[in-house]
């Protein structure tokens, strides 16, 4: 495979500029209740049924944490092979916005749950290594509703103190695709784990984006700007260029770069300025008296260590070596936590490269073609490893194993039970297939003639004939070698 | 440290609390004598201290994964001086 | 039944056990009193039906079970009460009426007492004279120009002038302690954690508690222990047995060692509080105790590190206030005048002034120097107390530099009003218990508090050192009813 090399640069009409990105993502705890009360987490409830008294921010409430979300923060920290803090400090972030009751946010600021740790990337040119400089736990903010009304705004508390993780990379990505590549690794790593189901269409997973550019060759970061609340990669990948193309701009122009704040908009592909922040956000940080320190237990971080599942690298690792796949396949096979639970239902049955090929090839055609992830594939893995193994058992071929597949996809019947409806069994008999060639033979006498002259591209014609006849069920092999013999 | 009107003005919008520049005179005033008064706290030298923590000596206590509220709206609304039968309604943010 | 409001809670639950009085006649003699003392503005909320109602209830199912069985209560109007509007002494929660109740007021109901009405307060607890209420200022019993204390000012008011058998307040820099000394009566701040603050507005977490504010100290040992116990829902509740700080009040305090702290002889100190102080070592050696001069080297500091920390907290405790779920809501074109407009108009001045200094020394550039700073002062403060400990088993101080003050004397400089707290409030940033027990009058025949300081979770000693004071003080009120 050729090597490609990194190339995202910002051609200037004064030079070449490299884009410097980080990330700030928001990932959703996957718990059942909220990080400092008790109310549901789940999503797409009647507005404001998910609140209790301590959400809504009465006078006299008080938080209580939850201990699993502190666990799953530990967890994705050691996923992410990161130093976990025995002691950190909440601290309250005070700002005042309609869908912050508080008035303030609880959140992590000098000593957070999780420091340094990394993210490996599998880019086409190489691997990477993306820093991570933390991982702290916060409350999310409720939801303002801004659409219905032309004069009010609608809040609903539901998604208020839902336990976030939020996870700073170090400015180490340079370009749309590695962050596209990031984003997609960390969403993997946290689903693997279970702490985190990354749906970023219902809000699991969104980020704020740091943008800068600098020349290519200079060595300080320039001045960035950041885009909040981006909620999908592909704005993400958006942002980022229209972004670097404006900083680029006005840096060309002599001008500054303005440190601020900006809104990706989704109508026009273009960031803006955020204007209601006009004053910088003073957050006068303090820890929050209503807790106290956090002090974790050194058994408690061993214990989760030991709980933790195979992560997507050592998954890799491990096809690599023992399974015989490619970097590539397993690369494919890691990439989702449902990908990777498909293929080891499979292989539990059947062939493990065949089962590989079947599932990168075959089912994704399918799932592509109809827009569907696997975990909504028509076709169950235990089904298709089924298939799969008749292949391997010289049950049927492999044309017919493509019809039967075809046909699952309507239904997911269990093939053997199709194969045995059709009569689609192969036919193995030798027996039998010396029957059908002999007929075959028989009637074309003078081709016969013409393949023993040396006309040897005839004798595809003879299989395919032989198949017809057998209505496709002849084992290609057997027939092969039997043409052979009886042409001589 | 006296406190200045400017100051006073953006510690104001940062608290949210508007005031008229009667106001904004008095707490300079008020305000820049409550700082004098603080200010004793640089005459003693904290270097080798470390800020006080938590005054309780305990751990922080938590509580399980378990859904054990909500379901309340109508109590949640009750007192909100203006809403819906589901959302709090507040003025237009500008953005 | 004139002479049912003289007694004691003690007495008063023992007779209705005893049923020499019915709770009923009780709570209408409460009711009475309370009617026709409008004068002293003690009151926020009124629930006297309920209370009859309640009491009427109780004398039919005759449960005398409870610690406080057939009693009615008023209660600092901090307490969150369910159905029953709560105000904080503030515009911005002058229609406020919670769905919950706090945990502290449930564990009075649930020991048998029940809601007599909610009593007036400084604004959100900030005030040491009950002038800075948004319901007027509430007036003391010993003279129609005096302020009785702050920021529990109603509840000490309300219980010397017998409009409720005894009360609860909140104590954050003193001010269940300070007003007890200017009115005569008995108020104790428990150790920080003892009590749960689940429901009761929020002033400066880490500095709030709630306490009884009682007629005697044999009062205060029960309301203590009704009011005491660990609270989950309270990350700052401490998980420690109540003891039975009633069955084990004694007047035996042979060999306890009294510390008496150099630091706190401020300058110009009033002759008669110093003579007071005096008159309280006297007592206690009486007592058989043994008094030691001790050393509290960074008492000067608390007040400066208090008046940073408190506020500090505020302004982040007091952002809830701002139209959206509840409480006061003013017109605004937007969100942020609306916001803007609502805390202008909902708070009063002092509440302001401690919103935009907390805010102050929190932001940016500042957060070092004064609030991390005075964190630090905090905690030499605590290694003081800490140190002593090891020493004495409690200490004794003045509870107040003066008797109560003319109403409008201090409102002029708030930096004036802020050191009534002098005494008080090192305390405070130590989490230690502390009782004010009326010990003596002024000149004016005005009465006078003496502080006793204990150690975390010792209130038990401090209860039975009060008592000992008490008894050699013999405290009696000398005021006429001049308010009905």
């Amino acid at each position: 495979m050729a090597e490609k090399k990194f190339d995202y640069f910002i051609n200037g009409e004064k030079g070449k500029w490299e884009v410097i990105i980080g990330l700030e993502v928001h990932a959703q705890v996957l718990s059942k209740s909220k990080l400092f009360s008790s109310s549901s987490t789940k999503f797409g409830a009647e507005p404001n049924t998910q609140v209790s008294l301590v959400d809504s921010a009465f006078p006299g409430m008080l938080p209580v944490i939850n201990q699993f979300c502190v666990e799953q923060s530990i967890k994705t920290g050691l996923g992410l092979k990161a130093k976990i803090n025995l002691n950190s400090v909440f601290d309250r972030k005070n700002y005042f916005y309609a869908d912050l009751p508080q008035g303030y946010q609880i959140s992590q600021y000098k000593k957070p749950l999780v420091g340094e740790g990394e993210v490996i990337l599998d880019m086409p040119y190489g691997t990477k290594k993306v820093g991570i400089e933390r991982l702290h736990l916060e409350q999310d903010a409720g939801k303002s509703i801004h659409d219905i009304d032309p004069d009010n705004s609608f809040v609903d508390l539901n998604r208020s103190g839902v336990a976030l993780m939020e996870i700073v990379s170090k400015p180490d990505l340079r370009s749309p695709e590695e962050v596209n590549f990031y984003v997609k690794k960390l969403r993997s790593i946290m689903r693997y784990l279970g702490t985190c189901d990354g749906n970023m269409q219902e809000g699991s997973l969104r980020a704020d984006v740091n943008v800068s550019v600098r020349k290519v060759g200079d060595s300080q970061f320039g001045t960035r700007c950041e885009i909040k609340n981006v909620n999908s990669i592909k704005f993400m990948q958006m942002a980022i260029e229209y972004e670097a193309k404006r900083q680029v701009e006005i840096l060309e122009s002599g001008k500054k770069i303005d440190q601020e704040t900006r809104l990706f908009d989704v109508k026009k592909n273009t960031t803006r300025s955020m204007r209601s922040k006009e004053e910088a956000h003073d957050y006068r940080y303090f820890p929050d008296p209503d807790l106290l320190p956090l002090k974790l237990n050194k058994d408690l971080i061993d214990k989760l260590k030991k709980e933790l599942p195979e992560l997507p690298d050592q998954k890799k690792d491990r096809f690599i070596k023992d399974h015989n796949l490619s970097p590539y396949e397993a690369n494919i096979l890691v990439s989702e936590k449902e990908i990777s639970d498909y293929y080891e239902e499979m292989i539990k049955e059947c062939d493990k490269k065949l089962a590989t090929n079947w599932i990168t090839v075959e089912l994704f055609a399918v799932l592509n073609k109809n827009n569907l992830s696997i975990s909504q594939s028509p076709i169950s893995a235990k089904n298709l490893s089924s298939l799969v193994k008749m292949i391997t058992l010289g049950k049927i071929s492999g044309k017919i194993a493509k019809d039967v597949f075809e046909k699952m996809q309507v239904s997911d019947k269990d093939p053997k039970q199709i194969v045995e409806e059709e009569g689609l069994v192969q036919q193995s008999d030798p027996k039998e297939l010396e029957k059908i060639v002999l007929e075959v033979l028989s009637k074309n006498q003078d081709k016969v003639i013409q393949y023993q002259s040396g006309k040897v591209k005839l004798f595809g014609y003879f299989v395919g004939e032989v198949m017809e006849v057998s209505k496709g069920k002849a084992n290609p092999n057997l027939v092969n070698d039997i043409l052979k013999i009886k042409l001589k | 440290m006296s406190i200045d009107k400017d100051t006073v003005k953006h510690i104001s919008k940062l608290a949210r609390i508007s005031l008229d520049e009667k106001k904004i005179d008095n707490l300079s005033k008020d305000l820049s004598s409550i700082m004098k008064f603080i200010e004793k706290l640089n005459k003693i030298n904290t270097d080798k201290t470390n800020p006080l923590t938590s005054i309780i000596n305990a751990s922080l206590k938590s509580r399980k994964d378990e859904v054990k509220d909500g379901k309340i709206r109508s109590q949640i609304l009750k007192n909100s001086p203006e809403k819906n039968e589901e959302f709090f309604v507040v003025p237009k943010v500008i953005e | 039944m004139s002479n049912i409001s003289e007694l004691s809670l003690t007495k008063i639950i023992n007779g209705i056990k005893k049923k020499d009085f019915t709770s009923e006649e009780v709570t209408k003699v409460f009711i009475n009193n309370s009617q026709n003392s409008k004068k002293l503005n003690a009151y926020i909320s009124e629930c006297f039906d309920d209370a009859l109602k309640s009491a009427k209830s109780f004398d039919k199912k005759k449960d005398y079970n409870g610690l406080l069985s057939g009693v009615p209560i008023a209660v600092k109007d901090l307490f969150c009460t369910k159905d029953v509007k709560t105000t904080a002494g503030s515009k911005i929660l002058h229609n406020f009426i919670p769905t919950y109740e706090s945990t502290v007021t449930s564990n009075l109901w649930s020991k048998g007492a029940f809601l007599l009405g909610k009593l007036n307060c400084d604004e959100f607890a900030m005030g040491s004279s009950n002038e800075t209420s948004f319901f007027g200022n509430v007036v003391n019993p010993y003279g129609k120009q005096l302020v009785p204390g702050g920021s529990s000012g109603g509840s000490a008011s309300a219980l010397a002038a017998e409009l409720t058998p005894a009360t609860i307040g909140t104590d954050t820099g003193g001010s269940i302690r300070q007003p007890a000394s200017f009115t005569g009566i008995v108020g104790l701040k428990p150790t920080y954690g003892r009590c749960s603050r689940w429901g009761i507005a929020a002033f400066a977490s880490s500095l709030d508690q709630a306490g009884p504010m009682t007629k005697n100290v044999e009062d205060c040992a029960l309301l203590l222990q009704a009011m005491s116990g660990y609270d989950p829902k309270d990350s700052t509740s401490v998980d420690a047995k109540v003891e039975n700080y009633s069955s084990k009040l004694t007047e035996n305090v042979k060999g306890l060692k009294i510390g008496i702290p150099n630091e706190y002889r401020v300058d110009n100190m009033p002759t008669e509080i110093d003579n007071l102080w005096k008159q309280g070592i006297d007592y206690l050696k009486d007592a058989g105790a043994i008094i030691k001069n001790i050393s509290l080297p960074h008492t000067v500091y608390a007040l400066p590190a208090y008046y940073i920390v408190a506020p500090a907290e505020a302004s982040s405790n007091l952002a809830r206030y701002d139209g959206v779920k509840y409480g006061h809501r003013a017109k605004g074109k937007n969100l942020i005048e609306m916001y803007e407009n609502t805390r202008s108009e909902g708070f009063g001045d002092e509440v302001k002034r401690r919103i935009l200094i907390g805010t102050y020394v929190l932001s940016s550039g500042y957060y070092d120097a004064y609030y991390l700073k005075a964190q630090k002062v905090r905690q030499l403060i605590k290694n003081d107390f800490d140190k002593v400990f090891s020493d004495v088993d409690a200490i004794l101080t003045p509870s107040t530099p003066s008797s109560a003050f003319k109403i409008g004397d201090k409102t002029d400089d708030p930096v004036s009003m802020y050191l009534n707290d002098i005494f008080t409030v090192p305390v405070n940033l130590s989490g230690l218990p502390a009782i004010s027990v009326p010990a003596g009058y002024d000149e004016n025949n005005l009465p006078l508090g003496l502080q006793i300081i204990g150690k975390a979770f010792d209130e038990q000693t401090i209860l039975n050192l009060s008592l000992a004071i008490e008894k050699r003080a013999n405290f009696k009120k000398n005021f006429k009813v001049w308010w009905s």
